[in-house]
């Protein structure tokens, strides 16, 4: 071909594709080999892995890139299982492997600014990517300042274990270096916060371990709250297994702390009492995950207001966000939650970006809690949304496991809370 | 070729493809209830452990099932709380979905 034969091929091509953008401008991309459309997906827990990959799933001609810190993802699920000694750090991680082999591009780096104007984000290095819509998942963050003498660093000391990873390996450690007698303090959070059920199936566990190896030992429960999801079936399982060994301090009976003496282990109430321990599980006031506020995105109460159908941010167009740190309703902060909202939020994307009518939402949620490792309780909701009620749990389904079930029946729930993991985890990340 | 048969072919080609992609992805509401499920029963139905794999079981084996939870005539721990919150149109759509994974 002729260099001129050459440039009037190229011209030709040229007009060709703007006239295929004109039909449709992202189904223009597929048909020269280019993506549909090109989604980030920044946080890869079970929000962020499930959004990719169900999106994926729902469009492979998707350009995906699921953007995560880690490269391996260590659960907060069964991270009392950790705690409690029965299972290991190894049996609660997971790769990126099975989204890498789908296509969806991995990288393992923090993102630091969202350009929403330009549609980038912007890496810990520098580097920019450039999205068509965007999925934020970046779970929680914790609102520090609530609490006299205490700073993020001091979590070093006196660990949450509220994110999974090296602080479930800190809170670990320091429960086996207790002596036989000490007390530990766990202090769960006021409403909202991540995983309701989780600090008192925290308290069971460990419970369950001192029960075995550290027999004279107490935990002591500084509550920020009045009363705690599942309470009658944890406090009726406590009674059964723990006898004597848990106390629970509601807030108003002094159980909400203002301030901790970091070097002395001493936590002090609002009421005035304060209390020396062993081992202080201090689980802080949260909001959501810092990209969230950097970029904007956050309410007064530091949480993310979105159309919760869609998920589409309320402040910004084109960003999603989905999980803890998003408002859902009557939906809890639960891993749970964020893999159901995670395949809604890749079912709006994807059919916005194809010109179709999404599906009438459906949501999910399920929270299984081991009082001991053969005794398991839950509580299910299953979820609509309406314009006026947001997103709803449907009249007559759903409810906590029965208070009159015998043996066989927590047994199963127990076995079954080991089956949603293995379910969900492969769902989420496999 | 000649250039103006290729850019003809080319455009013919593209006109087809746009047709193709643009009605290609359309997410079912029986998808998207089924798709709820996967969180216990595994993507597809296809449960690696301890709870019951749901996929290829057949439509009327399911809907009876989740009809039976409901009413408590089958005994359950969770899916009597789970299977109530489905009207009897969601749960077909839920069976003939797993009943072809």
């Amino acid at each position: 071909m002729s260099s001129y034969d050459r440039r009037r091929f190229l011209q030709l091509i040229g007009s060709s594709g703007m006239l295929m953008a004109s039909m449709n401008p992202l189904s223009a991309f597929a048909m020269s080999g280019s993506p549909s459309a090109r989604v980030i997906v920044v946080g890869g827990g079970f929000g962020g892995a499930t959004c990719a990959k169900y999106l994926n799933m729902f469009d492979p001609s998707l350009s995906i890139t699921l953007i995560e810190p880690s490269k391996r993802f260590k659960t907060c699920p069964f991270s009392n299982a950790v705690l409690s000694g029965f299972q290991n750090m190894e049996s609660i991680s997971h790769s990126y492997k099975a989204h890498e082999n789908r296509g969806i591009n991995v990288v393992h780096d923090k993102v630091t600014q969202i350009d929403n104007t330009n549609k980038t984000v912007v890496l810990s290095g520098g580097e920019k990517l450039s999205y068509d819509k965007l999925v934020l998942s970046p779970g929680i963050d914790f609102k520090w300042d609530l609490v006299e003498g205490m700073q993020a660093s001091d979590a070093a000391t006196i660990p949450h274990a509220w994110q999974g990873g090296t602080q479930t390996t800190l809170l670990r450690n320091q429960l086996v270096s207790m002596r036989d007698g000490g007390t530990i303090i766990v202090a769960p959070p006021g409403n909202p916060f991540r995983c309701p059920p989780g600090p008192y199936e925290r308290v069971s566990l460990i419970a369950h371990y001192l029960k075995q190896h550290k027999p004279k030992s107490k935990i002591l429960i500084l509550d920020a709250k009045s009363k705690f999801s599942k309470q009658s079936l944890f406090m009726q399982g406590w009674d059964k297994l723990y006898p004597g060994m848990i106390e629970w301090v509601a807030d108003e009976k002094g159980g909400r702390i203002d301030e901790i003496d970091v070097k002395n282990n001493i936590v002090h109430t609002e009421l005035g009492s304060k209390h020396k321990a062993d081992v202080i599980n201090f689980i802080p006031p949260q909001k959501a995950g810092l990209i969230a506020h950097t970029a904007g995105l956050t309410n007064s109460d530091g949480w993310c207001p979105v159309n919760q159908r869609t998920f589409e941010s309320k402040m910004q167009a084109d960003i999603h966000i989905i999980g803890d740190a998003s408002i859902a309703g009557k939906m809890p902060k639960s891993g749970f939650a964020a893999n159901s909202q995670g395949k809604v939020c890749a079912a709006a994307i994807v059919s916005a970006i194809h010109g179709k009518t999404m599906p009438e939402p459906s949501y999910v949620n399920t929270c299984y809690s081991l009082v001991s490792p053969d005794y398991g309780i839950s509580v299910a909701a299953v979820y609509r949304y309406s314009n006026d009620k947001g997103i709803y749990k449907v009249k007559g389904s759903g409810g906590v496991s029965p208070k009159n079930a015998d043996k066989v029946f927590r047994q199963q729930e127990a076995r079954y809370a080991k089956g949603w993991y293995d379910s969900i985890t492969a769902d989420s990340f496999g | 070729m000649s250039i103006k048969r290729t850019v003809a072919l080319l455009l013919f080609s593209s006109c087809l493809s746009v047709s193709n992609i643009s009605s290609a992805v359309e997410i079912s509401q029986a998808t998207m209830l089924a798709n709820s499920c996967a969180a216990c029963h595994g993507t597809h139905g296809k449960s690696p452990g301890a709870i019951p794999a749901i996929n290829g079981k057949s439509a009327s084996f399911i809907i009876q099932s989740l009809k039976d939870f409901t009413s408590g005539a089958r005994p359950s721990t969770v899916m009597g709380r789970h299977a109530s919150g489905y009207s009897e149109k969601e749960i077909k759509l839920i069976a003939e979905f797993f009943s072809k994974q």
